[in-house]
């Protein structure tokens, strides 16, 4: 069966010549990069480079990336770590309502620790209200942490000018990059940021590897322990094939970033016009003018999102939601909650995102396979034009 | 492996009984789309008999299976008998669905108890299985 993958924001597939750079550091290069001899020097060199080039991605200088497990890890480490140092300023953290949870639970975390948090509102197409931002600012505050890129409905966020802000205030400002990095041009130094995270697995390197940018003369205490790597700041022996491999990648994506961006929006705005016109009542959630290129979220009114993408699977068309069937488990999506979308459209939204292997043949087969899904599981809906879903009934469902 | 077996995906891809009929002799809805799911169903009765049971189902892939099997569970089934029929019958007849899903199977034992519940009412009927039955019982959701 045909497999096409529509899903690039969830992960990527490593790419050949990232793979290749990695393979020699599992065998034979797979000395311990602190060791004093040839093989340990061999696996510093790697990194060393590892750093240049992801520096190289983001405008940043090398001594100013320092590699995590993951994004998540940079999430924890930025926003606990500043928390930490602070907090004999104050114990005031802003974020927003959209982020990911790498960071809103990180966020509630802190808050059972005697931190506060204001999570900001956004529109309807998931912006921050720079207005609203600046307002939450106390003589608490010792962080703004506004994520540049949101993973479901990829809005941009006005990065720059929330950095203006905080630097007028005196906060410090972290943004998570995970979506954004190798989706936008990024250049940490003229954006102003204080910290920014980003992860391997989004730019077609492997998972389980990140970076957090800290903006050279801060320093925040370490989240984890140990030895003396990465310049003291962050212990354990480094993950020497997914550093390589998070470095190659980078470069991949530096070189390729221009043909990237115009490839994968030019075949997800061929997607959402192919849809659009083929299937009636279908909305497309978030903004169009702010959004990463490769990202499409899609209500498709009157059926379940996880009917339609169990569907899809079905037929290899892999995509995802953030809502399904109400269960003890389940909670729908709270970024198009946030975004004030009726909680019946938030069931049936479904995000598709492509990536640099999506082709045009591919995007074809999937949406003539749409198009007759979502007829089939229409036909028996006890909704439709006529009868539309009312978000004022109550729920009496059981759990 | 997915992450439902090959009967609960035979059910949703080929749901039997879906759609509306001509004068049903009863209707029940069941759920809302708040909660993200909602089961209509509709009968055709004859002689405390159903004879015949249609489905129209928003909700995910375990409620539209079980909207299936429940349906083609109580055609042929005296009133009495549909409603002896809980949740766990169709779960069973599909074979099991994964824990945090057996509860959309819920919807379905509710959607048919409402339908018979309307029915009763209209026609005057006593039926020993709606004696426990509460149509505007609360359900938690949480
Ligand atoms: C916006 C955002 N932040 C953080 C993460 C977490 O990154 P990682 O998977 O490397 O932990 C992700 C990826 O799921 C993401 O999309």
């Amino acid at each position: 069966m045909r497999q096409v993958y529509l899903d690039y924001s969830a992960t990527t597939p490593v790419k050949n010549k990232v793979l290749e750079e990695m393979l020699p550091y599992f065998s034979e290069n797979f000395g311990n990069p602190s060791s004093l001899y040839q093989i340990g020097f061999k696996s510093k060199d790697a990194i060393t480079l590892a750093r240049s080039r992801v520096a190289q991605l983001i405008g940043a200088e090398d001594k100013e990336i320092y590699f995590t497990s993951s994004g998540t890890e940079a999430d924890n480490w930025a926003v606990i770590g500043t928390a930490k140092a602070l907090k004999p300023k104050g114990n005031h953290i802003i974020t927003s309502k959209i982020e990911h949870h790498a960071l809103l639970h990180t966020c509630e975390y802190l808050e059972k620790e005697g931190y506060q948090v204001t999570y900001l509102n956004v529109d309807k197409k998931g912006m921050v209200s720079l207005e609203e931002l600046e307002r939450a600012i106390t003589d608490r505050t010792i962080l703004i942490s506004i994520m540049f890129a949101n993973n479901e409905v990829g809005t941009i966020q006005p990065i720059k000018e929330i950095a203006k802000i905080a630097k007028k205030h005196g906060v410090l400002f972290h943004t998570d990059g995970v979506q954004a990095l190798g989706n936008l041009p990024i250049d940490v130094k003229e954006l102003n940021v204080d910290m920014m995270s980003i992860s391997a697995h989004k730019i077609y390197g492997p998972k389980g590897v990140g970076a957090l940018y800290i903006r050279k003369g801060l320093t925040i205490p370490n989240l984890i322990h140990g030895g003396g790597q990465e310049n003291k700041k962050r212990a354990g022996t480094e993950n020497v094939p997914g550093i390589v491999g998070f470095g190659k990648a980078a470069s991949l994506a530096d070189e390729n970033l221009a043909s990237h961006i115009e490839k994968v929006r030019t075949l997800r705005d061929y997607f959402i016009s192919q849809i659009t016109t083929r299937i009636e009542d279908v909305v497309v959630n978030g903004d169009m003018e702010h959004r990463l290129p490769g990202n499409a979220n899609l209500i498709f009114k009157y059926i379940e999102g996880e009917a339609l993408l169990l569907y899809m699977d079905t037929k290899g068309i892999f995509a995802s939601t953030g809502s399904a069937c109400s269960s003890a488990t389940f909670s729908p999506s709270h970024v198009l909650s946030a975004m004030g979308l009726p909680l019946e459209q938030v069931y049936s939204s479904i995000r598709f995102t492509v990536g640099d292997f999506t082709t045009k043949e591919d995007i074809d087969y999937a949406v003539d396979e749409i198009v007759e899904m979502v007829e089939k599981l229409r036909a028996f809906s006890p909704y439709n034009k006529d009868n539309v879903m009312n978000s004022a009934q109550s729920c009496n469902c059981q759990a | 492996m997915g992450m439902y077996n090959e009967k609960v995906m035979e059910h949703f891809t080929n749901p039997r009984n879906a759609g509306t009929m001509e004068n049903p002799d009863a209707v029940g809805s069941y759920g809302s789309p708040v909660c993200g799911d909602m089961m209509e169903i509709s009968l055709k009765i004859e002689d405390n008999v159903i004879v015949d049971a249609k489905f129209r189902t928003f909700g995910c892939g375990s409620a539209i299976a079980s909207s299936s099997v429940a349906t083609d569970m109580i055609k042929g089934k005296t009133l009495e008998e549909a409603l002896a029929l809980t949740n766990q019958n169709f779960v069973d007849e599909l074979g099991g669905l994964p824990g945090a899903k057996i509860h959309c199977s819920v919807l379905s034992e509710q959607a048919i108890k409402l339908a018979i519940y309307n029915y009763a009412k209209e026609k005057g009927l006593v039926l020993e299985g709606l004696k426990d039955f509460d149509p505007n019982e609360e359900h938690d959701h949480e």
